[in-house]
């Protein structure tokens, strides 16, 4: 969960910018990795991934259980991003497929895997597991501390969009994956196995789902429910940002981070998540496609309208 | 129930045993069963508000214990604030308009927004967590409204249903439930019989087609939605006044499931397998729970996965359906229509 720190109103000016950049940075971080998984498989299948928290929940178990061996904690986090979506896969072969074509109940059916995850995880491990503290300490600015480690997964949040980027816009498989968004049926009669992709889009959000977990395992408390803590934020970031996850999942995370960073240092964490709700609700009313159909509507404009770049 | 269609179905003749069931019981058990039994009526509703808004009308809400913790907490509220006889009774009716009205509005933000499918599930599901959250951080003394304390975890007192000044309990409330969830129950069979009912069917297999048929579907899926709430609330109420007590792990992710897992098991399409399936699961869970709740979950969790993967109209409606046709030697009528698949722009029929 993100622990929000006061702004003290007597600060000077600086520290003041200072935190709300710092509480920003926190909330976009927080809200892209959380989302960017669900995101991707959305994007691709139309499928919600409702076992999202708990594939992260499964992501910071891995990486906490690697992590308390001695395995440096890099190595960990792969880890789980790699187990993760291994699992992903399994649960893509197994269920989701079967159930192409209805999207109602393969949403329903990843609820089900969901609840036997974390329930499984209940009977297994028991309510809760020693955690891993955060790493690379933290830095003063004025009277507030700041962690180093949060400021690490601002980094780490736009590198791994820019590896998203590279991996949809420049590699064959980022070619056929967007050749089966625009059109299944004629993405295969090119020739593109239009159910691997599925596979593995499906793995790669796993993966991602995992990959945030495990980032996130030393901020929080190590629990069966973990992934709770985060699917509100990443629900409400997908229906904002739409289909498409490289362009209005960042977007929706830093309109939405502005927004929880801004109510949540005012008037604490509930209030923030309650605002983000609200504003989600209102953006689907004047937005039902999110931001990329906004972004896709005025790219397919009439010419002539603006002059073409 | 179409005219001139015959009414000895499975169906039927389960529910006539069901009621039948339900009447006598309480001459033949303790008091303890039988308000018991009283409570998995009350949650009986919510399978029901959510058949008739998932199985009817198509729309798979995530989040129909928003509408319940709402119901729930709305009646504690007024009903301390508001002392005398009778109050109670008024409180059961501002519950559920509470409910109701929330639904309208969340509803119409969505409907008309051109909101469907699967966001429809994420954004009530993010309602209901957010409650959860909400009022999860009620604990402190401000939080409180009149004479009620919200009282964050420890959860709500709420006065229970009174005539006079005397709490109902046992068997008048057994049957004071049993009436409400019968009622219901015929007031939506009766709904679904009818025009609006056969609109909900046709929105379901085609948004577009319905609209040009004349019919105003984002209106009638805010109708519906805004039904479900006000069922939904019902529940709440009914839940709250039960225990006399509520809290926001009521309105939490494992509540808000398992509607979803009794209606997919026992079938969303029938309002009959869904409301008997989740008092037969109901009553399994308690009897797991004393020894090991968290396995009943995931003994539940994998009956719902096995039954949307290979019987998706549900367990109990298959069985409707193979005594329908071994016994009374036909296919029921309104079978063969789709498995509730929406995805836009697809043409079912040629």
């Amino acid at each position: 969960m993100v622990t929000l720190t006061p702004s003290i109103p007597e600060e000077p000016v600086p520290d003041g910018v200072f935190n709300a950049l710092y509480q920003f940075q926190v909330s976009f971080s927080f809200l892209l990795l959380s989302a960017i998984g669900l995101a991707v498989i959305f994007g691709m299948m139309g499928v919600i991934n409702l076992a999202h928290g708990e594939f992260m929940m499964l992501g910071a178990y891995i990486t906490t259980i690697v992590a308390t061996h001695g395995v440096p904690l890099v190595v960990a986090v792969l880890m789980a991003a790699l187990g993760v979506g291994a699992f992903g896969a399994i649960v893509e072969i197994l269920v989701v497929r079967r159930l192409y074509g209805r999207l109602l109940d393969s949403v329903a059916a990843t609820w089900a895997v969901g609840l036997i995850l974390s329930q499984g995880m209940l009977i297994l491990t028991g309510p809760s597991m020693q955690g891993i503290s955060s790493p690379f300490g933290s830095f003063a600015v004025g009277q507030t501390s700041y962690s180093w480690y949060r400021v690490a997964l601002g980094i780490i949040a736009v590198i791994l969009l820019a590896l998203l980027y590279l991996l949809f816009m420049k590699t064959k498989f980022g070619l056929r994956s967007r050749a089966t968004i625009q059109n299944p049926s004629i993405a295969q009669a090119l020739g593109v196995n239009t159910a691997g992709m599925y596979t593995m889009t499906f793995a790669l959000g796993s993966a991602l789902a995992g990959l945030a977990g495990g980032l996130f395992a030393p901020t929080a408390t190590i629990v069966p429910f973990f992934g709770t803590n985060y699917i509100v934020e990443a629900f409400v970031t997908v229906i904002v940002g739409g289909a498409n996850a490289l362009l209005g999942t960042p977007i929706a995370a830093a309109f939405l981070g502005a927004i929880n960073a801004a109510l949540g240092t005012q008037y604490g964490l509930y209030i923030g998540r309650v605002g983000l709700l609200l504003t989600t609700i209102i953006i689907i009313r004047v937005l039902p496609d999110g931001i990329s159909g906004l972004l896709e509507r005025w790219r397919m404009r009439p010419s002539g309208a603006r002059s073409r770049k | 129930m179409r005219r001139g269609a015959s009414l000895l179905t499975a169906e039927n003749v389960a529910f006539v045993v069901f009621l039948a069931y339900l009447l006598v019981y309480p001459s033949t058990t303790d008091e303890f069963s039988i308000g018991n039994t009283a409570y998995f009526m009350a949650i009986s509703l919510m399978a029901l508000s959510l058949a008739l808004i998932w199985g009817k009308a198509g729309i798979l809400s995530f989040g129909q214990t928003a509408f319940f913790g709402i119901g729930g907490y709305v009646y504690g509220i007024y009903t301390l604030n508001v002392l005398g006889s009778g109050a109670t009774w008024i409180g059961i009716l501002v519950g559920v308009l509470a409910g109701g009205i929330v639904a309208a509005t969340l509803g119409y933000f969505m409907f008309y927004g051109g909101v469907n499918d699967v966001f429809v599930g994420l954004t009530t599901l993010a309602l209901t967590l957010v409650l959860q959250t909400f009022m999860a951080q009620t604990a402190g003394p401000e939080w409180a409204v009149g004479e009620a304390r919200l009282n964050g975890y420890n959860g709500m007192y709420v006065p229970q249903i009174s005539i006079g000044d005397a709490a109902l309990y046992g068997k008048p409330l057994y049957f004071l439930y049993l009436a409400i969830l019968i009622g219901v129950y015929l007031l939506l069979r009766w709904l679904s019989g009818s025009r609006w009912g056969y609109g909900l069917v046709a929105l379901q297999e085609n948004r577009t087609r319905t609209e040009t048929f004349g019919y105003n579907v984002r209106f009638m899926q805010v109708q519906v939605f805004c039904l479900a709430g006000c069922i939904a609330a019902l529940s709440g109420v009914l839940y709250a006044s039960w225990g006399s007590y509520i809290d926001p792990s009521s309105m939490g992710l494992t509540a808000a499931i398992t509607p979803v897992i009794y209606v997919a098991i026992g079938g969303r399409r029938s309002l009959t397998a869904a409301m008997i399936s989740s008092m037969i699961l109901l009553q399994l869970s308690q009897s797991l729970a004393s020894s090991a709740p968290e396995y009943a979950l995931v003994i539940f969790g994998v009956l719902a996965l096995l039954a949307v993967l290979f019987v998706p109209e549900g367990f109990m409606a298959a069985l409707f359906s193979a005594i329908d046709r071994a016994l009374f030697k036909r296919s029921r009528p309104d079978r063969g229509v789709g498995t509730g698949d929406v995805t836009p722009g697809t043409p079912r029929v040629s």
